[in-house]
Parts: structure tokens; C-alpha cells; sequence
């Protein structure tokens, strides 16, 4: 009965997008107030409903009711509470389920948080999430639908795959989600700025928060995932270049571009068309990337059980979409004026600059990513495109960016004085450049990419307090504190999320110079040395899980004769898909982490065991989570506070008028 | 050409390949060996250890060379296929026992009908290697002169075997 | 000493503390093999390295290289060994061909295009706006706005 309950409710949300896709949208065309007013109890009905649906799903999990099609595949008797909630996103069917309910958590928070806006404009943003949440719906409820039965019921369900069964299965995707979907919102906002031809700098002031907000879910997301494969996969990586993996890279590295963009065209009101489009591009990558995983056009060691013609549903909804998208661009666009000047060097083209930089690195992924697809098409032969490559391209690409973000936020709006940069930036670069060749040679090697990698990260960290001196001395105020707090939150924000930038940088840039690992057959009281650790290996033992079988290795870790920690790695056995796991055993540290592996059994109770030194990996995403706190930060300033409370839309007006005098 | 144009024609174009690729299997990968020669071996007969297979026995004959194993499930699947085939008489389909336990593989074959000649043992897989196996069943079609003309990757069908196979070893065998 | 060593063997279960082997028997080659290993990929597995593989192929083609290690063949002599039988598809790193050469350029075409559409575009701006007083002027006033909408809220 609850499963129909779910089913039924999804059948109603898509009645209700339909209508929420349509006559808001109509009504802000006629100027009909009665049919704009609409959007918003269809989006919160909406909402409602697909949380039933997803109640209803997670229901069946819960009681574990085989006679669901799609819990008899994805769960089992055995398979604690926790993991069976996590399966609602597990495959396909519920995975879309929890899309769609991202979706409408979104739209219901633009109805908490749109009462600033014209009426013409909410409707618009709110028909246009109705749209593409009809899509999903109508995808679900005819080629992939959570709650079809099973009869006669199973008498037991066929597992998730023990890879998932990991805490990062029950974070990882809501977060990505949450920031894919979110870019939905930005994209509306574009789309109904162009179809009502107001796109000013009004709408890039309202558009901001809202892409900084996904923006710090997919960044958070993406590195859970990283943080995910890292101690699941038991290979110690970080990032594979998985297409899988590029698919959720892209959108933010358009979302990235899109956050400086708009910062542009808020301030200056310039480069509208270029922020529209890049606001269509992150959505549109997002709706890409769940292409890829979805249809099997792409081998990768995350996809999805894949079926043709989901992908041929996923696809002909993408064209329709995005195809419709860029078509309303290519038609209104010409008309968008050009706003406020500012010259060839200021923080403007510099924050464009960054964009050209950001969108080539995009590019390389994306090319990448399809090329492989490409060739075969043409049938000019089978290739794989992997880490080599992106590395090879990518990091090129970025390395400018990543310079330029020293020199960006200290150059003025309008117009900067490059030579009077350069006398700001002398000691920054001075002290950046000694320390970062210094640096690796009190580490113990050097390497050009060493060196290169600390001195980005170096140069970033100090033109950041460069700036932040410089920006403190114009502050009004007496004490320290004061002029602190006088500081607006955004400005902190970037400041912090470019620091988080270094952090990343510093992160990548050690581990990949001074990781060490061994590999080696460790007998029962035989030891083994890696970066100044001595492990000693004190055996395995059986032991019993919910619904695994494991042996468990002892690791007595020591240093300078001091015991450091105890480590546990474990090798599972999943009866029920009968799949063995290797669950490593990983000390985290500020400056490093330890990672043990157990390979295979050897004879006597000796094992083949894999240690890593991994030098400061932690601060790979300990940067993403500062980048994303930067988000936050820049998110809870002062000015988007009181866009929330003001009630009366004064800004377009002003905006309009002024854009097209300029036009 | 209107320059905002641009983005949707590079959709369109993206789109279009996507399209493509629905209908493409990621996985299989073209082999480069075929239009080359067949690379040699000599390797112990599966029913009698005792005797050599090798290939050059073969030459100025047109025949299928099956990679397979008792472990494959793929092999079940297409080995009502193999026996028709044998069954016909139309090209001779030698055996590759892929990596596989001597006993299992004869009780395999006793169970499901042989539908080969003769087959050699690649115990390492060192022959497969060679010939750019990656996963079996794999089955090749060389010709008189030892040239590898057609490969197939995984389990043969009725279709495969009408439409390419038949064909392609009539056309071998007339020149 | 060696039948020390010896019977130390033949007593399974006897603790006591020693160096652990490495698993390889010659470490240098091993070294050599990773190094390789992580650019193949892995022609059975979904999307992995021939280094981070467990699947039996991926063994022998490990136990190949090994042997062609030994043997002293080059780097290139071991990959053209590999590509002539499985092709292109086992480099992660694709090679420079025609076929490839746009996926090699293309993203620093992409660099160059931006960077002159970006300088032409804003040389064009700099033409058409000589006047940039109006948008402070605006900007002040939604300034002001802004301020007067807190006020009444």
C-alpha cells in the first residue's frame, strides 16, 4: 500500500509541475497576476509531495518490503538501518527520486526566499524549475520508477554493493545533489531573466547567493567523494580522472567561473551575456553529467547499471533543455545592453581573465572526457583518456589561474595600474619565490613541480594578507577588532576561499612529492619502515560484521621507538554478492596519514600488506571544505541579508533604465 | 552568422555524437591484429597432453580459432552456436582452452558436446596475450595464409555467425 | 647460519622480529613496472589502471611486463608490445596522432581563442562606452535604494 502511496504521489507532483511549468510562465507573459500567483503554491504542493515519495521509498527500506522491486535489488535482511535509508539513492531508480526531491527542496526554498522579487520574475523562475522537474518526473514515472512490485515478492533482497556500504554512500550524494540541482536555480533565474529581457545587474545580484550556495554543496560533495574513493577503493588515489568523477568536476568548474562572473556583472553590468550563458553551462553540464552516468556511453568504475533507453530518455530530455535554453540565448541576447565600462587592466578583466582561464581547463575535461566517444563514433578507433593526459593539460591551464588569483583581488575596479601592482605585489612574490625553492630542499628534494606547486600556494596565502593589511587600513576604526569586524563578510569570504584554494594546492603538491609506499609479505611479528614509522604486523583474526565476514589485521605502529597508534585494515567477504572489500586502515594526521592495506594471504599467517606515507593529504580536502566555508561567508553577508527582508523590487526599475541609456 | 548562435551549434554537435554513442558498446575494443598475421604457437593438446597443436599446421586452410574455458559463462552461451557450426562442416573450429583446469575443461566438453577438432591448452594465458585477448569467448577468423581476418569479441550468435562469419570464410575460402 | 635460518622457517608461528620482505623479488624492477603500470589501463575492469587491477588479466599482463623488465626492453619497447596487440586503447595517455591531435590542442586553442575574444571585446567596450559615468551614477542609486528598502522594512 505505501509503495502506491509513493507511486500515486509521484503521478500528482508531475500533474502539479505541469501546471506549474505552464501558467506562471503564460501568466507573466499576459501579465495575468492571477496565473503568476500560482507558482508558488504549486512549487510547495510539489515539494510536499515528492517528500511523500520519498518517505514512501524510504518506508519500504525500512521494513525491508521485497515486494519493491527496487529494495528487493538494492538491500537485504541483513543490511543495517542506516545503509538501507542510504540505498534509496543506491541505483538508479532512487538516486533520480532523490534528483527530483533535490529539486523541489530547491524550488521551496525560492518560494521562502523570493518575496523581494517581482512578481513576473518568481513566476518565471518557479515555471521554469516546474519544467525540468516535469522531465525527471515523467522520466521516473515511465522508464525508471522506484516502486514497481516485485510479485511474487522476493524472499530476500539481492544487497547493495558492499563498495557503498560505507558512511560516505550516506553523505556523498545528497551533497553532489544538492549542488548539481542547485545550479537549477541559477539557470533559472537566467532563463527567466531572458525571457522577460530584464537582464540586469539586479538579476546577477539576486542570482549570487544562490550560486555561491550550490557552489559550496558541490565542492563539499565532490570532495566527500574524493575522501571516498581515497580509503574505499584501497588503492590510496584521490582522483582517478574517471569520467564519472570529471562529470561532477565540470559543473563546478563552470559554476567557479560563473561565481567571478557575476560578481562582473553585479558590480559593473557588464558581461551579461557571457554570465547567462555560463549560468545555462553549469546546469547544463550537471544535467550532462547525469547522462554520462546514466547511459553507458562512458566506461567508469562508478556508473550505474545502464539501460539504452534511459539513455535515450535522458538525452532527448537534454536536448530539449539545454537545446531550448541556448535557443531563447541566441535569440535574446543580441538585445542585452552593455553596461558599465572598465579597462583593459582592472579587477574586472581580471575576474574575465580568470573565466578564459577556468573555461579552458572546463574545456580540457570535457574533451577529455567525450573524445574517447568521439573517435568511436567516427569509427576513427578505440582511445582512453586518462590521468596522464589531464594531468599534462590541466595542470598548465591552471597554474596562470592560480597566479592570478594573487593579483585579482588587489587590483582596483575599472581601472588598475599594472606597475603599481607589481610595486604592491614586489614582496609577496619576493618572499614566495625564496621560500618555495628553499622550502623542498629542507624537505629533503627537490623538483621543479615541488617548487612550482608551493609557490602558488605561497603567493596565494600572501597576497591574500597583502590585501587583507591594505583593505584594513581604509577601514574606519579605532582597535584591531573594530576594523575587523568592519570588514564586509564576502570580502572575508573570498579571501577564505582562496586560501582554501592554497591549502588544496599545498595538499596535492606534497603528496605527490614525498608519498612513499611499500608493498611487502609481512610475517606475525615481522616489521616494515615507511616516512619514519615502523609497523608491526600482530596478525589477523576472523571476525564477524552485520552482514560480512572479515579478517582483521593488527598493526602496532611505533616511531623513534615510541608507539604512535594501533591500526585495523580489514579484509571483507559480502556473502550475499559474494564480493570481497578492502578496508583499509588509514591514521590521519595534520602533517600526514598512514594507510595500511591487506592484499592477500600468504601462507603461515603471513600477509601481503601495502603501506602509505601520505604526506598532508588531508589538506586536500581540508582546502575544499575552507573554499566551501568561504562560500558561506561570502553567502551570510550583510547586503544578501537585507535583500531577503526588502520587499518592494526598487532595483530593476533603476537598473532598466540606466542599461539602456548605456545601450 | 549571428556569434550567439555558436554555444547551440556546439550543443548540437555534442548532442549528435551522444547520440552515436547510445548505439556504440564502450567495452569492446576493435583488435589491431586483424589484417595481420596470426601470431604463432605450439601448445599442448587438451585430450592428449602428450601431442602439439601449432598453428602453422593450419596454413593454406581457412579456419575459426575459439578461445574459451570451463569458467566462462559466455562460452555456454554461445556453444550451441559452435556446435551447429562444427555440425555443418563448413569451417573448422579449432579450441583455445584459456586459462583453465585440465579435468573441468574434459568434463565440460564431455557434458556439452566438442564441437572441435582439436584443442590446445593455453594454461598461462601467455597465447592469448599474444593475440590480444581480454576476455574470452573470443573467437578469430584466419585464412589460408595465416592472416587474421575477422575477430569476435564475446559469445558468437546465429545472427554474427549468417551475416559475418559464413560469408567472410566463403569469400576466404574461394581465393 | 643458513640452517639457523632454516629452521626458523620450518617453525611456522614462531614470532620475532624482523625486516619484512618486500613482496616483489627485485624491487627496482617493481618500481619500473608501477611506473609503467599506471599509465595502461586495465582492458577487462570498468575504468582502472593496470597498477591498481586485481582482475587475472591484469595479472598476467603485470607478470608479462615483469618478464619483458628482465629482459632489459625499453619503456617504448614494452608499450609497442602491448598497443600491437590490444591498440591504443591501453594508453592513458593518449598518443599524438592525427586523430588525436585536437584532443591534445584543442584546449589551449580554447586558451587563445578566450584570451583574444576577451582582448577584443573589451578594446571594443573601451570604443562604444566613453562615457562610464552613467553606471556610477546607477550604482549609487541602487545603492540608495537598497538602503531605503531596509529602512521601511
Amino acid at each position: 500500500m505505501i509503495p502506491e502511496i509513493g507511486q500515486f504521489a509521484l503521478i500528482l507532483a508531475l500533474c502539479v509541475a505541469i501546471v506549474q511549468g505552464s501558467l506562471p510562465i503564460y501568466g507573466a507573459a499576459v501579465g495575468n497576476s492571477a496565473l503568476m500567483s500560482m507558482a508558488k503554491p504549486a512549487a510547495r504542493g510539489q515539494f510536499l509531495l515528492v517528500l511523500i515519495a520519498f518517505c514512501c521509498l524510504g518506508y519500504a527500506f525500512a521494513v525491508k518490503d521485497f515486494s519493491v522491486l527496487y529494495v528487493a535489488a538494492t538491500s537485504n535482511s541483513q543490511l543495517p538501518l542506516h545503509y538501507r535509508l542510504a540505498a534509496i539513492w543506491g541505483a538508479h531508480e532512487g538516486s533520480l527520486l532523490l534528483w527530483t526531491f533535490i529539486l523541489t527542496v530547491w524550488m521551496f526554498a525560492v518560494t521562502l526566499f523570493s518575496a523581494h522579487l517581482p512578481e513576473t520574475m518568481r513566476a518565471r523562475i518557479l515555471g521554469v524549475m516546474g519544467l525540468v522537474s516535469m522531465g525527471f518526473l515523467l522520466f521516473m514515472l515511465s522508464v525508471s520508477n522506484p516502486f514497481e512490485r516485485l510479485i511474487p515478492a522476493a524472499a530476500d533482497g539481492r544487497d547493495l554493493n558492499p563498495l557503498l556500504q560505507d558512511p560516505g554512500m550516506v553523505m556523498h550524494p545528497p551533497m553532489l545533489y544538492m549542488g548539481y540541482v542547485g545550479f537549477s536555480v541559477a539557470f533559472a533565474f537566467a532563463i527567466a531573466a531572458l525571457l522577460g529581457g530584464n537582464l540586469d545587474a539586479a538579476w546577477a545580484r539576486w542570482s549570487r547567493p544562490w550560486t555561491t550556495v550550490a557552489w559550496c554543496f558541490l565542492t563539499v560533495g565532490i570532495a566527500l567523494g574524493s575522501g571516498w574513493a581515497y580509503y574505499e577503493l584501497g588503492w590510496g588515489g584521490w582522483w582517478f580522472w574517471d569520467p564519472v568523477e570529471n562529470a561532477s568536476f565540470m559543473p563546478w568548474l563552470a559554476g567557479t567561473a560563473l561565481i567571478h562572473s557575476l560578481a562582473v556583472t553585479d558590480k559593473r553590468g557588464g558581461f551579461k551575456v557571457w554570465t547567462v550563458l555560463l549560468a545555462i553551462m553549469a546546469f547544463s553540464l550537471s544535467l550532462l553529467g547525469t547522462f554520462l552516468v546514466r547511459s553507458g556511453v562512458l566506461t567508469s568504475v562508478h556508473a550505474f547499471a545502464t539501460d539504452p533507453k534511459r539513455g535515450l530518455f535522458i538525452l532527448a530530455f537534454l536536448a530539449v533543455v539545454i537545446g531550448g535554453s541556448l535557443l531563447l540565448y541566441a535569440w535574446r541576447a543580441p538585445r542585452v545592453g552593455l553596461g558599465g565600462g572598465f579597462d583593459l587592466v582592472s579587477r574586472e578583466s581580471m575576474l574575465l581573465a580568470n573565466n578564459v582561464l577556468l573555461i579552458a581547463a572546463l574545456g580540457s575535461v570535457l574533451l577529455g572526457t567525450l573524445y574517447p566517444l568521439f573517435l568511436d563514433a567516427l569509427d576513427l578507433g578505440k582511445i582512453s583518456v586518462g590521468p596522464p593526459y589531464f594531468d599534462a593539460v590541466f595542470a598548465p591551464l591552471m597554474t596562470p589561474a592560480l597566479f592570478l588569483m594573487g593579483i585579482g583581488p588587489l587590483a582596483q575596479w575599472k581601472k588598475a595600474n599594472l606597475p603599481e601592482l607589481a610595486m604592491r605585489l614586489r614582496w609577496a612574490f619576493g618572499v614566495s619565490l625564496v621560500t618555495a625553492l628553499a622550502l623542498p630542499f629542507v624537505l629533503g628534494k627537490w623538483t621543479p613541480l615541488l617548487s612550482l606547486g608551493l609557490l602558488l600556494a605561497i603567493w596565494i596565502v600572501t597576497t591574500a594578507a597583502i590585501n587583507l593589511r591594505e583593505r584594513l587600513a581604509h577601514v574606519d576604526g579605532s582597535s584591531l577588532a573594530g576594523r575587523l569586524a568592519a570588514v564586509p563578510r564576502s570580502y572575508w569570504g573570498m579571501l577564505l576561499a582562496h586560501c582554501g584554494i592554497a591549502v588544496f594546492v599545498v595538499g596535492v603538491t606534497m603528496v605527490k612529492g614525498f608519498e612513499t609506499e611499500q608493498d611487502v609479505r609481512m610475517n606475525v611479528g615481522e616489521t616494515a619502515t615507511i616516512g619514519g614509522y615502523t609497523f608491526r604486523f600482530d596478525g589477523a583474526q576472523d571476525i564477524m560484521g552485520p552482514n560480512y565476514t572479515a579478517a582483521r589485521g593488527t598493526f602496532h605502529v611505533s616511531r623513534d621507538g615510541r608507539d604512535a597508534t594501533v591500526m585495523y585494515p580489514e579484509k571483507r567477504r559480502y556473502p550475499v554478492q559474494n564480493q570481497i572489500m578492502t578496508e583499509a586502515a588509514i591514521d590521519s594526521g595534520l602533517l600526514r596519514d598512514l594507510y595500511v592495506s591487506l592484499g592477500e594471504p600468504l601462507e603461515d599467517g603471513a600477509w601481503s600488506v601495502r603501506l602509505y606515507y601520505k604526506p598532508f593529504v588531508d589538506w586536500i580536502w581540508g582546502g575544499c571544505l575552507i573554499m566551501a566555508l568561504g562560500g558561506v561567508l561570502a553567502v551570510s553577508d550583510r547586503r544578501y541579508r537585507l535583500a531577503w527582508r526588502r520587499e518592494e523590487p526598487a532595483v530593476p526599475a533603476a537598473t532598466q533604465t540606466a542599461g539602456r541609456k548605456v545601450a | 552568422m549571428n556569434r550567439f548562435l555558436l554555444p547551440l551549434s556546439i550543443f548540437v554537435v555534442v548532442v549528435g555524437f551522444l547520440a552515436v554513442g547510445l548505439t556504440l558498446n564502450p567495452r569492446e575494443i576493435p583488435s589491431p591484429l586483424v589484417g595481420k598475421s596470426a601470431p604463432d604457437f605450439s601448445l599442448p593438446q587438451l585430450h592428449d597432453q602428450g601431442k602439439v597443436f601449432s598453428s602453422n599446421e593450419l596454413t593454406g586452410k581457412v579456419w575459426l580459432l575459439n578461445f574459451w574455458a570451463s569458467w566462462c559463462s559466455g562460452c555456454k552461451t554461445e556453444h550451441p552456436v559452435l556446435m551447429q557450426l562444427a555440425q555443418s562442416g563448413e569451417v573448422p573450429i579449432y579450441g583455445m582452452d584459456y586459462k583453465d583446469q585440465r579435468e573441468e575443461a574434459l568434463a565440460w566438453l564431455r557434458r556439452w558436446g566438442n564441437p572441435y577438432p582439436v584443442t590446445a591448452v593455453d594454461e598461462s594465458g601467455r597465447v592469448g596475450i599474444n593475440y590480444g585477448v581480454y576476455g574470452v569467448p573470443e573467437t578469430y577468423v584466419i585464412d589460408k595464409q595465416g592472416v587474421i581476418r575477422y575477430k569476435q569479441i564475446g559469445p558468437l550468435d546465429d545472427d554474427v555467425v549468417a551475416k559475418k562469419i559464413l560469408p567472410l570464410v566463403k569469400e576466404l575460402q574461394a581465393k | 647460519m643458513s640452517w639457523l635460518a632454516l629452521i626458523m622457517l620450518l617453525m611456522p608461528g614462531l614470532a620475532w622480529a624482523g625486516e619484512a620482505k618486500p613482496l616483489a623479488e627485485d624491487p627496482v624492477a617493481e618500481a619500473r613496472l608501477k611506473h609503467l603500470a599506471v599509465e595502461l589501463r586495465c582492458l577487462v575492469c570498468q575504468n582502472q589502471t593496470l597498477a591498481d587491477s586485481n582482475a587475472p588479466l591484469a595479472e598476467d599482463l603485470r607478470r608479462e611486463v615483469r618478464e619483458m623488465i628482465a629482459k632489459n626492453m625499453s619503456d617504448q619497447e614494452i608499450i609497442d608490445f602491448l598497443v600491437q596487440r590490444y591498440g591504443d586503447f591501453v594508453l592513458y595517455r593518449p598518443p599524438w596522432k592525427m586523430t588525436t591531435t585536437l584532443l591534445w590542442i584543442g584546449p589551449f586553442l580554447l586558451l587563445v581563442g578566450g584570451a583574444i575574444t576577451l582582448v577584443m571585446a573589451l578594446r571594443r567596450r573601451g570604443r562604444t562606452l566613453t562615457d562610464s559615468a552613467v553606471t556610477d551614477e546607477e550604482h549609487r542609486r541602487v545603492e540608495q535604494l537598497l538602503s531605503q528598502g531596509v529602512k521601511r522594512s
